[in-house]
C-alpha cells in the first residue's frame, strides 16, 4: 500500500525568542487518518510547536506545507480557515451561550442581515452527530460535563472543516469512562481521514490511541516510533534523555530530627489526596510530578495559602495545621510562591517595601515604623543576598533572578524553620540559578527544613536529599537520592 | 526615572513633607492655579479668603481622607455621602428628639456610621461582593434610613456652641472644624507613613495575594478601612451639621463623587497601591481653590461643574503620560 500524501508537513521549523532558540529545526509529517502522539517533558517544545501549526506563533525559519501547498498562517483564524483545529487544554467555550452559538462564535451564519439561528443549529447538530453526541444544539454550555464540552470543541473544529486536529491534554480533566468515549470519537474521526496530533502526559493511554509517537526534548525532535505500542520505559528514556551536565552544589547531610511532618493531607477540591511525608532538619525534600499533579496545591495548603480538608501538619512534633499564611508564618513556615510576579513581589513597589511587607511586625516598635529603619533593614538583606539593585528601585525593574532573591530575602529575614520553594528557578536564566541553589543549600546547612517543588526534573534530582513524586493528586512514591534518577521519577509521575 | 518621581522615597529629613512627593504634578497644578487667581482677581490673595477656603473644604477634606485609604487598597466607597447624611440625622434625632447630650449623640452617631462600614467591609471580604456593588447598596440603604428618621424633615435646635465651632476663629484664624480637619490630616499622614497598618495598605493595594502570602491580615485590614472611611464620612457630616446648624436627610448627595475626584486629582491610582494622603490634601485644595476662584470670577455654578470635570481629566491624563515616559 502506498502511503497517502501528508496533510501537513513541517521541515526544519525553528523558533527563537531573542537570542534563545526554543525549537531547533523540527521535521514532522501528519498523514490523514492517523493519530500522532507528541510527547515530551514540560518545556520540551510541544506547545510551541502546536502553536506554530495553529498560527498562534510564527516560526523564525523553516517551511510548512498544507496539502502540498505552502502554508504560513499569520493568525489562528488563518490556520482555522485552512483546516487546523486546535483544542486547548483549558476549554475556551462561553458558558452562557448555546452550543450552536459557541460553534459559530465570531463567524455567525447570516441571512438577510440577521443571524440565522436555524441554519447554525442545523449545522451544529450535524457536527454533534458526527461525534455521536445527542445533545440539542440550542442548549447552553454551562452544566455540560467536561468530556462533552471537549467534544463540542471538537465539533466546532469539525464544522469549520478541520482536516487536522491538535488535542492538547484532552484527557487531563476526564475520568476513565469519559476518556473511552473520547477515544471512540477519535477512532471515528480517524476513519474519516482526519489527522490528529495528540499531546498527553498519560503514557498508558498513548499505547491505546496513538499510531505513531514523536518524542521531543529541549526543543528538538529526538525520537520517532512507528507504532503506538512502545513500552512506557522506552518512551520515558527518550523523553528525559541525557542533556548537558548542570552544576549543582554539594548537598548537606540532614540531621535525624524530624522538623515537619505531614499526615494524610487532602484538599477540599480533591487536587491532592492523602499525602504523608516528613522533612528533617537540614533536609532538602523535593517534590516532582507533571503539571496538574497537585504539587503547587499541596505546598500552598501546607503553608496556609489554600484550605485543607483533612489531615495534619506537625512542626517539631506539635500539631499546627495552618489555616492562613499568617498562621503558617507565625510558626516559621514560609512559601516562595510559584508565580513570582503575581504572588511574590509587588512589581511597582520598591525593593525595600517588598522586603518590608513580610517583616512589618519585626520592623515596628509598638506599631511604629520609619523609612530609615526600613531601608537599613532592606539594605542589609540586599547586600547579604547579592541582589543587584538598591532599595529605592522598583522590583519590576529587576531581572527574574534578582526578583526571586528579593522574595527569598523577605522571608529569610524572619529566620524561618521550614522554607517551601515552588518552582524556585522558573524563568530565571541558567547563570543565576546556581546562586539560588547555593541559597537553598545554605538554608539546609543552617538547619532549615526545605521543600522544593520543581517541574525541572534535573533540578529536583540535583538539589534534593529525597524526592516525593506525585501523579494526579496522589502520592506516587518517595525516592531516596541514591535510588532516584530521571527514569524512576518519570515512571512514577506517569502512573 | 528619578527617585523623586516615585511613589515614596526613603530619605530621611522632611518625611511629612515627603508625603507630598508622589503628588508633585498636582502640587505644581495647585501653585499655578493660585498664581493665576492672584493675578486675575483682587480678592483671592488674602488671609481672609484663604481662611474661607479652609472653612469650605473641611467637609470634603475629612471625607476624602477615608476615601484615600479605600482607594489605596484598590476599593471604592460610594456610600460616604449617604452615611454622612445618616450620621447627621442620628445625631440630630438623639439630641433634639431624644434629648441626649451632644457628648453622647455625636459618638453614638459615629458608631452608626462605623456599622455601615462594617457591613460593607464584611460583604466585600466575606461574601465576595464587589466593592462597587456593596457600597452602592449601602448608599441606598443609608440614604433611606436617614430619610426615615424624620420622614424627610430637617432637624434644628442644636446648642449654640455647635454652630459657633464652625464660626469662631480661635487665635484669629482657626475654627474648631478646621482644626479637626488638620487633626485628621495629621493622624492620617502619620498612620500612613509610620504605622504597620499604613504600610500594609500599600501592600494590599499593590497585590492582595502578595500581601496575604506575606502574612498580612488582608480581610481584617480591608474591613477596618471601610469602617474608618465610614466613620470619617460621619465626622464630616457632623462638621457639615455644625456649619449649617441643622441636619437634613438630603445632605451629601453626590459627595462621594467629590471625594473620589479629590483623591484621583491628588494622584492616587484607582487600581490601588500608589498615592496617598499627601496627594489627596492637594487634591482637596485644588477643588476648594478652584470653586472659590471661579466664584470670585463670577463663573456660573454650571460652568464650574464643567471646569472641575476638565481638571479631573487633566490630572489623570497628565499622570498617565508621566508614567509612560
Amino acid at each position: 500500500m502506498t502511503k497517502p500524501s501528508p496533510i501537513l508537513s513541517l521541515r526544519d521549523i525553528r523558533k527563537s525568542y531573542g537570542s534563545i532558540e526554543v525549537l531547533h529545526g523540527v521535521d514532522l509529517d501528519i498523514f490523514p487518518g492517523e493519530v500522532v502522539a507528541l510527547l515530551g517533558e514540560n518545556g520540551a517544545g510541544k506547545s510551541t510547536l502546536s502553536n506554530v501549526i495553529s498560527g498562534t506563533v510564527s516560526p523564525t525559519s523553516g517551511e510548512m506545507k498544507w496539502l502540498g501547498a505552502a502554508y504560513a498562517p499569520a493568525t489562528p483564524r488563518e490556520a482555522m480557515d485552512a483546516g487546523v483545529g486546535m483544542i486547548h487544554q483549558e476549554l475556551k467555550l462561553l458558558p452562557q451561550l448555546s452550543i450552536a452559538e459557541n460553534v459559530f462564535v465570531g463567524r455567525y451564519l447570516m441571512s438577510g442581515g440577521r443571524i440565522d439561528r436555524k441554519a447554525m443549529e442545523e449545522k451544529a447538530q450535524s457536527g454533534l452527530k458526527r461525534l455521536g453526541l445527542d445533545i440539542p444544539p440550542s442548549r447552553i454550555v454551562d452544566g455540560l460535563s467536561t468530556a462533552n464540552q471537549q467534544l463540542i470543541e471538537i465539533a466546532k473544529a469539525l464544522t469549520l472543516n478541520a482536516r487536522l486536529l491538535i488535542l492538547d491534554e484532552p484527557t487531563a480533566a476526564l475520568g476513565g469512562e469519559e476518556t473511552q468515549l473520547l477515544f471512540r470519537q477519535i477512532e471515528r474521526l480517524k476513519s474519516e481521514g482526519v489527522g490528529i496530533i495528540y499531546i498527553s502526559h498519560r503514557l498508558e493511554e498513548i499505547r491505546q490511541i496513538a499510531d505513531r509517537i514523536v518524542v521531543m526534548r529541549d526543543g528538538a525532535k529526538v525520537q520517532e516510533f512507528d507504532s503506538g505500542d512502545v513500552p512506557v520505559r522506552t518512551i520515558v528514556e527518550a523523553m528525559v534523555g541525557r542533556s548537558l551536565e548542570r552544576m549543582f552544589p554539594t548537598i548537606p547531610t540532614p540531621s535525624d530530627e524530624v522538623m515537619l511532618e505531614v499526615t494524610n493531607l487532602s484538599s477540599p477540591d480533591n487536587t491532592f489526596r492523602n499525602i504523608s511525608f516528613s522533612v528533617k532538619t537540614g533536609e532538602v525534600f523535593g517534590i516532582a510530578g507533571l503539571m496538574g499533579a497537585g504539587r503547587t496545591e499541596l505546598v500552598r495548603a501546607l503553608t496556609g495559602a489554600d484550605p485543607i480538608s483533612q489531615g495534619s501538619v506537625k512542626l517539631n512534633g506539635k500539631e499546627i495545621t495552618p489555616r492562613s499564611p499568617r498562621e503558617a508564618i507565625r510558626h516559621g513556615i514560609v512559601l516562595v510562591p510559584e508565580d513570582r510576579k503575581l504572588q511574590g513581589v509587588v512589581l511597582d513597589h520598591t525593593i525595600a517595601d517588598n522586603i518590608g511587607y513580610a517583616n512589618l511586625d519585626e520592623l515596628t516598635n509598638s506599631g511604629w515604623i520609619t523609612n530609615r529603619k526600613l531601608s537599613a533593614f532592606a539594605d542589609a538583606f540586599i547586600r547579604k543576598f547579592g541582589v543587584k539593585g538598591h532599595g529605592a528601585q522598583n522590583a519590576g525593574e529587576l531581572s527574574g533572578g534578582n526578583q526571586q532573591k528579593v522574595v527569598l530575602a523577605k522571608w529569610l529575614a524572619r529566620k524561618p524553620r521550614v522554607v517551601v520553594l515552588d518552582e524556585p528557578t522558573r524563568g530565571i536564566d541558567v547563570g543565576a540559578r546556581s546562586s539560588i541553589y547555593e541559597l537553598i543549600m545554605d538554608l539546609a546547612r543552617d538547619g532549615v527544613a526545605v521543600v522544593v517543588v520543581s517541574s525541572d526534573l534535573e533540578e529536583v534530582l540535583g538539589v534534593s536529599n529525597r524526592i516525593m513524586v506525585m501523579a494526579q493528586g496522589n502520592q506516587a512514591g518517595i525516592l531516596d537520592r541514591n535510588d532516584a534518577n530521571d527514569v524512576s521519577v518519570m515512571e512514577l509521575a506517569t502512573l | 526615572m528619578t527617585t523623586e518621581t516615585r511613589g515614596r522615597t526613603h530619605n530621611g529629613g522632611f518625611q511629612i513633607l515627603g508625603s507630598m512627593k508622589g503628588a508633585t504634578g498636582p502640587l505644581i497644578g495647585l501653585i499655578v492655579l493660585c498664581l493665576f487667581l492672584t493675578f486675575w482677581t483682587d480678592t483671592f490673595f488674602s488671609v481672609r479668603n484663604f481662611l474661607n477656603i479652609l472653612d469650605q473644604i473641611t467637609v470634603l477634606g475629612i471625607m476624602a481622607v477615608g476615601m484615600t485609604f479605600v482607594i489605596l487598597i484598590g476599593g471604592i466607597d460610594l456610600a460616604v455621602g449617604s452615611v454622612m447624611a445618616l450620621t447627621m440625622m442620628v445625631m440630630g434625632y438623639l439630641h433634639v428628639e431624644a434629648g441626649l447630650a451632644m457628648g453622647i449623640a455625636i459618638p453614638a452617631a459615629l458608631v452608626v456610621a462605623a456599622l455601615n462600614g462594617l457591613v460593607a467591609g464584611v460583604l466585600i471580604t466575606r461574601f465576595n461582593v464587589p466593592a462597587f456593588i456593596a457600597t452602592l447598596a449601602m448608599m441606598s440603604i443609608a440614604r433611606g434610613l436617614a430619610s426615615m428618621i424624620t420622614n424627610g424633615q430637617q432637624i434644628i435646635g442644636f446648642p449654640a456652641w455647635f454652630n459657633l465651632s464652625a464660626i469662631i476663629r480661635y487665635g484669629g484664624f482657626l475654627t474648631m472644624t478646621v482644626a479637626l480637619m488638620f487633626g485628621v490630616f495629621l493622624i492620617a499622614i502619620l498612620y500612613q507613613r509610620y504605622r504597620y497598618g499604613g504600610r500594609a495598605l500599600y501592600a494590599i493595594g499593590g497585590n492582595p495575594e502578595v500581601a496575604r502570602l506575606a502574612g498580612i491580615n488582608v480581610t481584617l485590614m480591608t474591613i477596618m478601612v471601610y469602617v474608618v472611611c465610614s466613620v470619617l464620612a460621619g465626622l464630616s457630616g457632623i462638621v457639615l451639621g455644625a456649619r449649617l446648624d441643622s441636619v437634613q436627610p438630603s445632605s451629601g448627595v453626590g459627595y462621594e463623587l467629590d471625594a473620589i475626584a479629590a483623591v484621583v486629582i491628588g494622584g492616587t491610582s484607582l487600581s490601588g497601591g500608589t498615592g496617598g494622603i499627601g496627594g489627596t490634601i492637594i487634591g482637596v485644595l485644588i477643588i476648594g481653590v478652584l470653586r472659590n476662584g471661579l466664584n470670585l470670577l463670577s463663573v456660573s455654578p454650571f460652568m464650574q461643574q464643567v471646569i472641575i470635570g476638565l481638571v479631573i481629566v487633566l490630572a489623570v491624563t497628565a499622570e498617565t503620560f508621566r508614567k509612560r515616559k
